[in-house]
């Protein structure tokens, strides 16, 4: 009996292969539609994970394992001091603090002034975690910190302002009326802070010098914004609340805008919620062209059916029970979608080949998305088969035979 | 000889708009065994509606028609699909092939819903469309044969499954004179071989092949040629 059930399917599989291939052109308008929906789902799917896959990997360069702190502070203690810092950095799990200065100033060498250039003040940690900036010489010490030494370094276009092409390293360069040191220049890539990302602040025009150095020459003990390093990323969470805590009781209480924690992790888990929803609505708005080819697989299903009613009734004369004529159709249906949702999952994938090289993404093959595609497209031949088969198995055999 | 079916007082009626049309009026019928029928009346009389109900396509609104000891009236479609499988071949004036499909698989259509095995159904098919005589045109198309051959291709496909009751519409209908008398040659020896052969017909001569001849009228059966044309 199995082995006769087998023998039946086969058999229905056989007339349907047969049904379809007879009319070759129906059936390529029929599965259009399923081609192009399982095709743009699949096409969507992979380039918006690929693009969100890209951003979320600049993003996570500029910020896992640390935070910023801004802290405008209060009147009477505009921003951070030394000991602040050294109180954040005995929290536990912070790894190091890179302090950020801005002020403008101009430089000179010999007779050659430079326009108004960005002085930052930075500390080793900075270079500790920037250590592609420096292109040639050191970048600032512990000992340049501690004796606020008058060295700097300078950007590769002031290089070029100021030097002409020759060494600066070891050179003087006057920056509003001190004599500083040149030991390095600095290269043309971004450093990846979070602040100066952020201000969009990346000209090539800047020069860096230890913050001390910076603090006293713009006459202030405090500072304003750093950024926090963790050891345990996983623990960053953790880390944030101490560290809140801790500038809570600095400025006495006082919590509203005296200080901002701008955790870049926060902002990457927003990031993936809204790529996430953009992959749900496009994926939903390529599902309803695939609602579409199944209302279109029932069309030709249903012509199908009245055009075959002689030989559903001659299949039924011949004792053919109805539930053999339902499966019939209904297998028709299935293989007219699958084939449709292959032929859709070819094209998607070329098509997300082709969008990834335009847009310079890296194409990952999404096994995900074409199993979404294809097997939703089966599930609409099945859906969307299942009345038009039900329609052949009620056909009364002598009504059927009788249309001939 | 045992009685193969029996009809009593069967009606039926079909509904054409707002009233009821009485199609067949208190039909009795036996068949015994091996008997060869002829089923014989014009256009509009009744005999498509008594084929169907004889090869159990349709059931009838009253009365009782009893096949082998089993009242179809009361069996279920699955039941019916067993019985249309198993006890009768059909053959259709307009054959009925499937146009797809060649002479043998065609012949292999009612053993596949018998669930008989593929090696077994093409040994089958081979066999009986020898027996009509086509042993050369085994994987012809139904258009690349003849009406002739088109039917014995109809007939091999009724015989496949070893019915008990072979039942022909207006079998010669769509034949000439010789290829139709062919067919009845054929009908006489599967008569012989003592299946049951019932055969609707408005031909009189074609009628007159058979051993026994109802006539119906109006849905009225009686015994015997009528005077109607």
């Amino acid at each position: 009996m199995i082995k006769a059930r087998f023998s039946m399917f086969r058999e229905n599989v056989r007339m349907s292969v047969t049904n379809i291939l007879s009319n070759k052109m129906r059936t390529f308008l029929t599965i259009l539609g399923i081609i192009i929906g399982v095709a743009a789902v699949i096409a969507m799917i992979t380039t918006v994970s690929g693009v969100a896959g890209e951003i979320t990997s600049q993003f996570a360069a500029m910020g896992t394992g640390k935070f910023s702190v801004s802290a405008s502070g209060t009147q009477l203690r505009p921003g951070l001091t030394e000991t602040d810092l050294k109180t954040l950095r005995g929290i536990p799990n912070v790894s190091g603090i890179s302090v950020s200065m801005q002020n403008d100033v101009i430089a000179r060498h010999g007779i050659e002034w430079s326009d108004e250039v960005t002085m930052e003040g930075r500390n080793t940690v900075y270079f500790l975690h920037n250590d592609n900036m420096i292109a040639r010489g050191r970048g600032v010490s512990i000992l340049d910190e501690e004796q606020r030494a008058r060295v700097c370094l300078i950007s590769t276009g002031l290089q070029e302002q100021l030097f002409y092409g020759h060494d600066p390293l070891g050179e003087q360069l006057f920056l509003d009326g001190h004599t500083f040191t040149i030991i390095g220049v600095l290269s043309d890539e971004n450093d990846n802070d979070v602040m100066t990302q952020a201000m969009g602040n990346n000209d090539n025009e800047k020069i860096i010098v230890p913050y001390t150095t910076a603090m006293r020459m713009s006459r202030t003990a405090y500072i304003q914004n750093i950024e926090v390093y963790v050891e345990d990323t996983q623990q960053q969470e953790e880390t944030i609340d101490r560290v809140k805590e801790t500038l809570k009781r600095i400025y006495n209480g006082h919590d509203d805008d005296t200080y901002t924690v701008i955790n870049m992790s926060v902002l990457m888990d927003s990031l993936n919620k809204i790529t996430g929803m953009m992959t749900t609505m496009l994926a939903g708005i390529a599902g309803i062209s695939l609602l579409v080819g199944g209302i279109g697989i029932m069309n030709m299903m249903l012509v199908s059916v009245t055009e075959r009613t002689m030989e559903i009734g001659l299949r039924k004369a011949l004792g053919a029970e109805p539930s053999m004529i339902q499966m019939q159709f209904l297998i028709e249906a299935f293989i007219l979608s699958t084939l449709g949702g292959a032929i859709g999952a070819v094209l998607g994938v070329a098509v997300s080949v082709l969008l990834c090289n335009a847009m310079d993404i890296t194409f990952v093959l999404s096994w995900s998305a074409i199993a979404l595609g294809v097997g939703f497209s089966a599930l609409v031949g099945l859906v969307f088969g299942w009345a038009p088969a039900r329609k052949a198995s009620a056909l009364n055999p002598i009504d059927a035979l009788r249309a001939a | 000889m045992s009685t193969y079916f029996s009809m009593r007082d069967i009606v039926k009626t079909y509904r054409v708009g707002e009233e009821d049309q009485m199609v067949l009026r208190h039909i009795n019928l036996d068949i015994t065994e091996g008997e060869f029928l002829s089923i014989l009346g014009p256009s509009g009389s009744g005999k498509s509606t008594m084929m169907n109900i004889i090869g159990c396509l349709d059931t009838p609104t009253s009365g009782d028609y009893i096949l082998k000891d089993r009242n179809i009236g009361r069996l279920s479609q699955h039941e019916l699909a067993q019985i249309r499988c198993h006890e009768i071949g059909f053959i259709f004036q307009q054959f009925q092939l499937l146009p797809r499909l060649d002479a043998m698989e065609n012949v292999e259509l009612p053993l596949i819903y018998a669930g008989i095995g593929r090696s077994e159904r093409q040994q089958l098919a081979r066999k009986m469309l020898i027996r009509v005589g086509l042993a050369d045109r085994m994987h012809h198309y139904p258009n690349q044969l003849s009406g002739g051959q088109q039917q014995r291709v109809a007939i091999a496909r009724a015989l496949a499954a070893n019915p008990t009751l072979l039942l022909a519409d207006e079998p010669t209908g769509a034949l000439d004179q010789s290829t139709g008398r062919q067919v009845m040659q054929l009908f006489h020896e599967l008569n012989d071989e003592g299946r049951t052969v019932i055969m609707i017909t408005h031909d009189l001569s074609i009628a007159r092949h058979a051993r026994r001849i109802v006539n119906i009228l109006d849905g009225v059966l009686s015994e015997g040629v009528s005077e109607y044309d």
